[in-house]
């Protein structure tokens, strides 16, 4: 459970992204693309739940990247190689369906984008034609772009502001290719709003679409009941059952509000940290 | 002339609403040498036939009445590896102290003059593990030459590590978690089971030589032919009934609608009443429903009238149940506790829907009143919706304390491992052996939520099935 290495992969506009490669030869032994962990990083520490970007069963290592967003992304972005986090379980969750869909598309936004690697290097692997699309709010925040530029054949890069790649939001792109050419799959991470444009942009195409979530766990292994979500009308727990699931299935809304839940708290407990 | 009983002191109710401290006090020895006099030693003691593992009742509470403590505790620890658990939270009042010769015929429940025999059970318990009095391991060659592992530290798990640890077997047990004890731990509150009581049960285990390793999901990391490959001679299940249900009614999913799972887990494991100084957030509402009335709804209920006291707010926590209170499958004392903690009580209600704000958070729920119909199968009288009786109840938070289910994490990617429409593991009954030859099953994972001292049964029976099957491989 040691951080072996930590690179700050960018620090602008007050978002701060950190790489992690920790020690844990068993997860890496296992671990499938579109899988997670749940991590501690101390004994009076939250559970959360990360992406596991790479493993490497070689060296026995898994690289998660995070985006800080409340106290415990905080202090897991501020640990230095050589920590030790208080605990560390998984693989969790489904992997990805790997196979060949012939073409695919893989849009990822924000901290969203280490997510799509893994998963963009297993398509490519089975045989895809993979095309990416990556977007940020600005080029300073923009991640994996170099390495999502070797793993696909196609890389394009849209920023809010423009400021790098073409301006304007992923789904442009996104509309652009599905007019042009015939796709088996879309698969997007990112937050909220985009995933769910996302599903609004394929609906028309009928392009099968997959949006891994990120619902608020606590255990993630499907003993608490915390993640879930409703896709299809039904109820899922998003640790078990997913964490992907067909996008234009999933109640965006209701995924949105329960990500809400502590929003008041959080808000509170950063301030304290903030002043202490 | 029959003697007074002795009860167990209690705090005060006013004062323990405000702390997870222990609410009922171990017996003074003056309080347990009176209520061990009043057994009367029958000559064919009913008492140990209402017992799950069949712990001497008679002989531990006759040697209990003689002061020789050491002796009464070995006589437990024979049968039962943890009495400072079970003396607190087993059910007393349908096990043995129902079958108890005191307890008044067709009574539902043990009568008042029933010996409290898990109070006794319990300040054995603590007394021997005060004075650190320690089940040895003994050593057999043939055996200590092999390993065993247990996946799941709840007390299925815990008790077969136990006794296959006592023959000098190697034992390793996985859990899942970052910390031991299944619900006894995560579901079961400190203020019924302190958490140095469970710490120094599991410590006695370590003891003894059992190693636990936490963080490890198997089914995950390491598949149970992959523990067979290891080196592992046989494998035993204690994986709990880990799946919360829910009533399946509209708003269900809405902010502030919390499995009971999950809102103790938040709070026991997690700490999150002592947030922020803990990191991990628990909403506590001005108006809390809880659905459901086993030990569940009871332990969700008075932990959240704690909670609500602990931060200022006037106190509104009513559980809502079906049926009527003779029918709650909760045990009787920690009915009579939520109740003197300010636990409001509504009976023969059935929830239709919960109902929020544009938020998404919910703010009242529609029920229906019910009345009582003929007996189901388990003989418990069926609630019948009266129509057109709907009304709403406030509420800005609820808890569902409905029951679990069987958790797959391991069942699901292990087919050989043959399961029932429930998802609960097959098992022979004698052996409880599952399908695959070595693998053996306890808990909750086998017979469906029950209670702490069935999974030890159970976890015994497959600990000497154990202990056979590899006596057969070492030949
Ligand atoms: C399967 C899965 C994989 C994930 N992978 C990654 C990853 O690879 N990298 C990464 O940076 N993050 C990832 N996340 C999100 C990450 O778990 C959350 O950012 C983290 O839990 C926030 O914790 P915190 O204590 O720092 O923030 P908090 O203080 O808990 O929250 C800060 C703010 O973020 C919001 N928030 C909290 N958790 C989430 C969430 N799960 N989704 C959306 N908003 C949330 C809160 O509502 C609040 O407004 C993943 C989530 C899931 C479910
Ligand atoms: C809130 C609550 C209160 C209760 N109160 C009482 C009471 O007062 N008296 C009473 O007698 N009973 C009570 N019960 C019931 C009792 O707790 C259970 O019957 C008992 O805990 C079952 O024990 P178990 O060992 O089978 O499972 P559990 O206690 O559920 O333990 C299972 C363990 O296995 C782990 N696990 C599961 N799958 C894996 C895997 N694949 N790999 C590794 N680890 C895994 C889990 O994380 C867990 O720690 C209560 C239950 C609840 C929920
Ligand atoms: S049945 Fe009651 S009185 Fe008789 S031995 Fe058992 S505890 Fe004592
Ligand atoms: S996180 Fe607990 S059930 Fe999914």
């Amino acid at each position: 459970m040691k951080i072996t290495s930590r690179e700050v992969l960018a620090d602008s506009q007050g978002v701060s992204i950190v790489k992690l490669v920790i020690q844990s030869p068993a997860i890496a032994a296992k671990a499938k693309a579109g899988q997670f962990v749940v991590l501690m990083v101390k004994e009076e520490g939250e559970r959360i739940p990360l992406t596991i970007v790479e493993a490497d069963p070689g060296k026995g290592t898994v690289t998660l990247i995070v985006q800080e967003a409340g106290l415990t992304t905080k202090l897991l972005a501020g640990a230095k190689a050589g920590d030790s986090l208080y605990s560390i379980v998984g693989p969790l969750g489904h992997p990805t369906v790997i196979k060949n869909y012939g073409k695919a598309i893989l849009v990822g936004g924000g901290v969203g984008i280490a997510e799509i690697y893994p998963v963009a290097k297993a398509l490519k692997g089975a045989g895809n034609h993979v095309t990416v699309i990556i977007g940020s709010r600005a080029k300073g925040l923009l991640i994996l772009e170099r390495e999502l530029k070797a793993a696909a054949d196609d890389c394009i890069v849209m920023t809010d502001d423009g400021s790098y790649g073409r301006k304007g939001f992923v789904t442009e792109a996104l509309k652009e290719l599905l007019e042009r050419s015939k796709y088996g799959l879309v698969y997007a991470v990112g937050p909220i709003p985009m995933m769910k444009a996302v599903s609004g942009v394929t609906r028309p195409f009928g392009v099968f679409t997959l949006a891994s979530l990120n619902a608020l766990m606590v255990d993630g292994t499907g003993m608490c009941g915390c993640c879930r979500v409703s896709v299809g009308g039904k109820v899922k727990f998003s640790c078990v059952d997913g964490p992907e699931f067909d996008a234009g299935q999933v109640d965006w809304q209701e995924l949105s509000s329960r990500n809400s839940i502590y929003n008041e708290k959080e808000k509170h407990i950063c301030r304290l940290r903030n002043a202490g | 002339m029959k003697k007074e009983p002795v009860k167990a002191k209690e705090r005060d109710s006013a004062a323990r609403v405000r702390d997870f401290e222990e609410v009922v006090q171990v017996f003074s020895e003056a309080e347990a040498l009176r209520e061990a006099a009043r057994c009367i030693q029958c000559k064919e003691p009913k008492c140990v036939s209402g017992c799950p593992v069949g712990i001497d009742i008679k002989t531990f509470i006759g040697q209990m009445a003689k002061k020789d403590y050491d002796g009464a505790y070995f006589t437990i620890r024979r049968k039962n590896n943890f009495p400072s658990i079970c003396g607190r939270v087993c059910p007393a009042e349908y096990q043995c102290r129902k079958a108890c010769v005191f307890t008044k015929k067709g009574e539902p429940f043990a009568s008042r003059e029933a010996i409290g025999i898990h109070f006794l059970e319990r300040f054995i318990g603590d007394y021997g593990a005060g004075k650190a009095l320690r089940v040895k391991a003994a050593g057999d060659d043939a055996l200590s030459r092999v390993k065993v592992a247990v996946v799941g530290s709840g007390p299925a798990g815990l008790c077969c590590a136990g006794e296959l640890a006592r023959r000098g077997i190697k034992v390793v047990v996985f859990e899942g978690l970052h910390k031991t004890g299944g619900v006894l731990r995560y579901g079961i509150p400190p203020f019924r089971l302190p958490r140095d009581i469970l710490d120094l049960e599991i410590d006695s285990l370590k003891k003894l030589g059992v190693e636990i390793r936490t963080n490890t999901i198997i089914g995950r990391v390491k598949a149970v032919d992959e523990l067979f490959a290891e080196g592992f001679s046989a494998i035993f299940l204690g994986l709990g009934a880990g799946i919360p249900s829910f009533l399946g009614i509209p708003g269900e999913n809405l902010c502030n609608i919390y499995s009971a799972n999950e809102f103790l887990t938040r709070v026991n494991l997690m700490s999150a009443h002592k947030y922020p100084a803990y990191h991990t957030p628990v909403n506590i509402g001005r108006h809390i429903v809880i659905i459901g009335g086993g030990n569940t709804a009871m332990d969700a209920a008075r932990v959240a009238i704690r909670l609500q006291h602990m931060n200022g707010i006037e106190p509104d926590t009513t559980i809502a149940y079906r049926r009527t209170e003779i029918e709650m499958p909760a045990r009787r004392l920690e009915i009579e506790h939520a109740r003197e903690e300010g636990v409001k009580f509504r009976m023969l209600v059935k929830p239709e829907e919960f109902m929020g704000d544009e938020k998404g958070f919910v703010k009242k729920m529609r029920a229906s009143r019910c009345e009582l119909g003929e007996p189901d199968a388990g003989g418990r009288r069926r609630p019948v919706v009266i129509p057109g009786s709907s009304f709403e109840i406030g509420c800005d938070m609820a808890v569902i304390a409905v029951g679990l289910g069987a958790n797959k994490i391991l069942t699901g990617v292990t087919p050989r491992l043959k399961t029932d429409k429930y998802g609960d593991v097959i098992v022979d009954p004698e052996t409880m052996q599952t399908s695959i030859k070595g693998v053996f099953a306890g808990g909750d994972i086998v017979g469906g939520e029950g209670t702490v001292i069935e999974a030890m049964g159970m976890a015994k029976k497959a600990a000497g099935a154990i202990i056979d099957h590899l006596g057969r491989k070492a030949d």
